[in-house]
């Protein structure tokens, strides 16, 4: 793989991504996970259960003091309404970083589990792809879970909201990648307070409980550059049913996040590994 | 099986496989014999496509691992020196999974794992995990995995350091009815008895070079004597008596408790010893080994 050459056909994304670093099996890898979580099924009702215990004490708690906000559109909203699409995304957030991180560092430095897997055909992206799509399967189950208790608290009102789940899997799929190019850095457990450090004040100032207007605008122009933020404003926006063209901007940026997150993760675990 | 012409590695400043030439034939035992530091698993692992050639050529089932390491790999069964088994999953599913990795089908995996289980000695640990089990059987199980994709070429780092002497011999065992099915060994080992147990051809790698070429008896014939006769003695008692028999033997070593004179004949070296006054605590007369070999090529101070 160091004698890639930059002559050869293929161009920019063999030279990005060099052959033999992909052998379609990442789907392998997924069915690890499953095999491995099948029998650590707890940590699934905790995240189904974390969520949950929000929304519960907005509504009894928050909900009776804020009382309504201002949604997207200028519509005025329950406060829990405001509330609960932002935490569906923070919670798919906290899985899938929580999983690219953690997993991953322990697979990678100290269970040997990646030197394992690419003494068979299996290469670098499919570790990067099979481990990416395991957080955002787990995210989105996580995300189908959340959702279900929102209709039954009665918050779904708009078909728009229907898509909650598609861009909670986004938004895992973005934190997933670049939690997992991440964590190939991290090189003691202790380092994991540099996730912490991230990922707490990401939570609670993307939007997630408050709207961005209550920022002065130097600080608005950092919060819109928060990965979360994007992801909070098309939930909330599609949570109430008022679609606009930013949207579009805001699913682009996670995208560009998770691309970006595969091809960093499957270099990085190349270098380190197929050394 | 694998063809190497002087092949470099390097790791930066470090130049850790100096320009060896390897030629592995299908269906033989394969040795790397060496200290630590020396380029065995180095080497090892640009034979598994996993680790890309610095320089000089390399082909492994005629094929060039920089280019085609997945299509290698899937033929290939790697047991690396140290095990390193999915925590996370119990003894049978770490096949499965692996043959998983292979592309084979659910059902294939399924009795090909049921059938290493009986080879490897850990059927009755199909369904336990993998952290309790003991070295041997973690060995063992290493070397399952390493079959569930049908190898041509076997490659195993150090398969037996660790293991109780009862644990070698199994080990030992069943790479012996592997290589009598056909399977292509090779082996990098610090034990000479393993080496001489196992390996059809060895070379004896120092300092990322290629020291020395053969079978453990050419080997021994070429590097050492027939016989090797120790004399033993109390500390510091050896020096002046190395002069009284420097003349009876080919090579002579002293070490700080004994003398070793390598001969043809370790019991006339004897008696000429003893004719001339020789009166050591103790004296053994035994056949070279390729530890012999292995000590005059990569000497006998601490490689770190």
């Amino acid at each position: 793989m160091t004698t890639t050459d930059p002559r050869r056909p293929g161009g920019v994304l063999l030279r990005i991504l060099p052959p033999g670093l992909y052998s379609g099996r990442a789907g392998a890898i997924i069915e690890r996970s499953v095999l491995s979580y099948s029998r650590g099924w707890l940590v699934f009702v905790s995240g189904v259960m974390e969520p949950l215990f929000y929304l519960l004490a907005f509504q009894i708690g928050f909900g009776a003091l804020v009382g309504d906000v201002t949604g997207p559109g200028g519509r005025p909203l329950d406060y829990v309404a405001f509330v609960a699409p932002a935490l569906l995304v923070a919670s798919a957030m906290n899985g899938a970083v929580f999983d690219s991180t953690f997993g991953v560092f322990f697979k990678f430095r100290y269970a040997k589990t990646y030197d394992a897997m690419l003494a068979t055909p299996v290469g670098p992206l499919d570790i990067a792809a099979g481990e990416i799509g395991w957080a955002v399967l787990r995210g989105g189950l996580y995300a189908v879970a959340f959702f279900g208790v929102m209709s039954v608290m009665g918050m779904v009102d708009s078909p728009w909201a229907m898509l909650l789940v598609p861009v909670a899997l986004l938004v895992a799929f973005a934190f997933a990648a670049i939690g997992m190019a991440c964590a190939t850095f991290l090189r003691s457990p202790s380092q994991f307070e540099f996730v912490q450090l991230a990922v707490v004040p990401m939570f609670l100032f993307s939007t997630t409980f408050f709207p961005l207007s209550v920022y002065p605008v130097p600080l608005q122009v950092v919060v819109q550059c928060l990965p979360l933020y994007h992801g909070v404003e098309l939930a909330r926006g599609l949570s109430v049913g008022v679609p606009d063209l930013t949207m579009l901007g805001h699913a682009a940026y996670l995208f560009a996040l998770a691309a970006l997150g595969v091809v960093a993760t499957a270099r990085r675990l190349a270098g380190l590994l197929l050394r | 099986m694998v063809e190497a012409k002087a092949l470099v590695k390097r790791f930066g400043d470090f130049e850790a496989v100096r320009g060896i030439d390897v030629h592995v034939r299908r269906g033989e035992a394969f040795g790397f014999l060496g200290p630590n530091g020396a380029g065995k698993s180095s080497t090892m692992r640009m034979i598994a496509s996993v680790s890309p050639r610095t320089d000089g050529e390399l082909t492994v089932l005629g094929l060039d691992p920089d280019r085609e390491g997945p299509r290698i790999r899937a033929r290939l069964g790697v047991v690396p020196q140290q095990d390193n088994l999915d925590s996370e999953l119990t003894v049978r599913q770490n096949l499965q999974v692996y043959g998983r990795y292979f592309g084979l089908s659910r059902s294939h995996v399924r009795r090909r794992a049921a059938e290493l289980m009986e080879f490897a000695q850990l059927t009755e640990r199909a369904d336990d995990e993998v952290e309790p089990l003991s070295g041997g059987m973690k060995r063992r199980l290493t070397i399952a995995r390493s079959l569930v994709n049908d190898p041509e070429l076997l490659l195993l780092d150090e398969p037996t350091t660790g293991l109780d002497p009862q644990a070698r011999h199994l080990v030992w065992d069943r790479l012996f009815r592997l290589k009598s099915q056909g399977v292509t060994l090779i082996v990098t080992t610090h034990y000479m008895d393993e080496a001489e147990q196992l390996c059809d051809r060895l070379v004896v790698m120092d300092g990322g070079r290629i020291a020395a070429e053969g079978s453990p008896t050419e080997l021994i014939r070429r590097f050492a004597t027939r016989e090797v006769l120790e004399l033993r003695f109390a500390p510091g008692e050896q020096e002046p008596v190395v002069g009284l028999v420097d003349d009876l033997a080919d090579r002579v070593e002293v070490l700080p408790d004994r003398i070793l004179l390598y001969t043809g004949s370790g019991e006339a070296a004897l008696e000429r010893a003893h004719a001339r006054g020789v009166r050591p605590v103790s004296s053994l007369v035994r056949r070279s080994t390729l530890e012999d070999v292995f000590l005059r090529l990569t000497g006998r101070s601490l490689v770190e």
